[in-house]
């Protein structure tokens, strides 16, 4: 895919250290729309502590983020979901006790006067779910008493819901069986044809090569390569998160 | 298929006991169905049933609030010590509802700034105002013999006594703004989840001391009637009675985990215990063996609650 020219967000030269512990130095990261980039790196390689910057979680120590070719100022979750960034968390962020309306609305319920407009959200979270094909039984129905596919689509709807430019996915089939990991990355394929751009985090390899379209990968807190997925293979893709060493590019052709 | 309106079941489930508990009352009793006893009753219930609607929603966010006793007394004080000095009456009521509303605001900032769970800072503040209300007083129980209070206490309007009006509308704009509103609705997402309530940009700590000045408030309108039906303010007032507040919420069956519940249920909750204590009263049972029974039904109750969910 030929990138746009203008990046829907660009995190230059971001560094972050807690106290003594440089956690990211000098990292960046570009994500265009319509693209699924993938984030990775061993546990401590500083990838959630970028995404969290991103999802307005932490603050980075120096460096600055662009949402559009515009310098964002993110200081927590809610300046980044006015900037269009969603996250999905891996752990199913929902409550258990409120049905698919009361969640996909959360904090953002419509209302007249204080008073909710119970119907409102419900024939808009009827339309929300159809556009990404979800079928749930019943919109009344607490979401604890749904599967976990059902409930990260809810989450997924949620996210991309009010005009959602940059969608954070935090491991998001990780809780996931199967059939359910295949729904989820199913219904990412549809917001990636409405040109939302998508981070997305993962350990399984085997799933961040055939479904990224760029990678970047990052160890100690530096980035190692940022690259289209499949200049490299997998076997490459590991030895690079574990050692940290960029594969030069072209040798993998060549084979052994 | 699903029933509809599951929501409601709670409420038909306790309805049904209540119901068949006043059939066996009657039948037991003669004097158990009399508009006298009915009167009686009624008011009886008032107070607690008031407290118990706060305590709902305190509840059904994740949370406990033991100071209303002591802010009701405190509230009740207040409105006392006012009268004494020929207050107008209506102020001095304006006083004792702001009073409480205060205290719950207190509660409420203890609570989410001081990071300090509810049930330690209701605590404290059962302690500190009740204390409060020993200090304004001294000790003293101030008469309060204003016609306003008196009307509240003992007048009846259409037939009916006037607490059973606080009740209805205590209840009413409970309901409304539980079930039919944004605040409501946070209530709920904040016992179901706090950190996912969090996360998705509820202002929860806001939330929480509207909850508390809530409970507090409704604290000072239970003192409003009290003051009324005993026509006096002792600063010893309604101690204990937080804990009737909870059992009632308990009996009536909404979750003590949170997020789960409807208010309405508190009511009919208050109104079982009133009965079984009533009841037992016209029957000339004595009122040691009440405390027995009513310590019964809140485990019965739980437990019925618990088979309910595990099916």
């Amino acid at each position: 895919m030929m990138p746009d020219p203008t990046p829907l967000v660009e995190m230059r030269h971001i560094s972050k250290h807690f106290g003594g512990l440089q956690a990211l130095t000098d990292a960046q990261l570009e994500l265009y729309p319509g693209e699924v980039l993938g984030v990775l790196g061993h546990n401590g390689a500083g990838k959630s502590t970028l995404i969290k910057i991103l999802a307005g979680a932490e603050t980075a120590s120096e460096g600055a983020i662009f949402v559009e070719g515009h310098e964002a100022h993110i200081n927590d979750p809610n300046d980044a979901r006015a900037y269009g960034i969603e996250t999905i968390y891996q752990e199913l962020a929902l409550c258990g006790n409120l049905n698919a309306p009361a969640n996909l609305y959360m904090g953002r319920e419509l209302h007249k006067w204080g008073f909710l407009r119970k119907n409102a959200m419900k024939s808009e979270a009827t339309k929300a779910l159809s556009r990404l094909n979800i079928r749930i039984q019943s919109l009344d129905v607490e979401v604890e008493s749904m599967s976990g596919g059902q409930r990260q689509a809810i989450s997924i709807s949620r996210a991309v819901h009010f005009d959602t430019k940059i969608l954070i996915m935090d491991e998001p089939t990780a809780a996931l069986g199967m059939e359910e990991s295949k729904m989820v990355m199913e219904m990412t394929v549809e917001l990636k044809k409405q040109g939302i751009g998508i981070i997305w985090i993962s350990h399984d390899i085997h799933e961040v090569f055939n479904f990224t379209d760029r990678i970047t990968i990052l160890h100690g807190g530096k980035n190692v390569v940022t690259a289209p997925t499949k200049e490299f293979t997998q076997d490459e893709i590991v030895s690079m998160i574990i050692s940290g060493i960029a594969v030069e590019r072209g040798t993998s052709a060549a084979g052994g | 298929m699903r029933i509809p309106g599951i929501k409601s079941q709670p409420l038909v489930w306790i309805l049904l006991v209540a119901v068949f508990l006043a059939i066996v009352l009657s039948f037991l009793s003669p004097f158990f169905m009399t508009v006298g006893n009915m009167t009686n009753l009624s008011k009886q219930v008032s107070i607690v049933a008031i407290l118990a609607a706060g305590q709902a929603v305190v509840i059904i966010s994740g949370g406990i609030d033991l100071s209303v006793g002591s802010i009701l007394a405190l509230s009740a004080v207040v409105i006392g010590a006012l009268i004494q000095v020929d207050v107008d009456p209506v102020f001095a009521t304006l006083a004792g509802l702001a009073t409480g509303t205060l205290a719950g605001l207190v509660n409420g900032i203890v609570i989410t700034r001081g990071n300090i769970p509810p049930f330690i800072a209701t605590l404290g503040m059962l302690g500190i105002a009740r204390g409060l209300a020993l200090v304004i007083t001294k000790g003293v129980s101030y008469q309060v013999l204003v016609p306003f209070f008196l009307y509240v206490g003992n007048a009846k309007f259409l037939g009916l006594p006037i607490p059973l009006y606080f009740v209805v509308v205590t209840y009413l704009v409970v309901a409304v703004m539980l079930h039919m509103t944004v605040f409501g609705r946070h209530v709920y997402a904040i016992g179901g989840d706090e950190r996912v309530a969090r996360l998705e940009g509820i202002p929860v700590d806001r939330q929480k001391v509207k909850i508390y000045m809530l409970s507090g408030f409704l604290a000072a309108l239970a003192a409003v009637v009290m003051t009324g039906r005993l026509a006096a303010t002792p600063p010893s007032v309604a101690q204990g009675i937080e804990l009737q507040a909870i059992a009632a919420v308990i009996i009536g069956g909404v979750s003590f985990v949170g997020g789960r519940g409807i208010v309405l249920t508190a009511l009919i909750g208050a109104l079982i215990m009133a009965m079984i204590t009533n009841g037992l009263n016209i029957l000339g049972i004595s009122s040691f063996y009440q405390q027995v029974l009513i310590g019964f039904v809140i485990i019965v109750a739980v437990w019925l609650d618990n088979l309910k969910s595990r099916k």
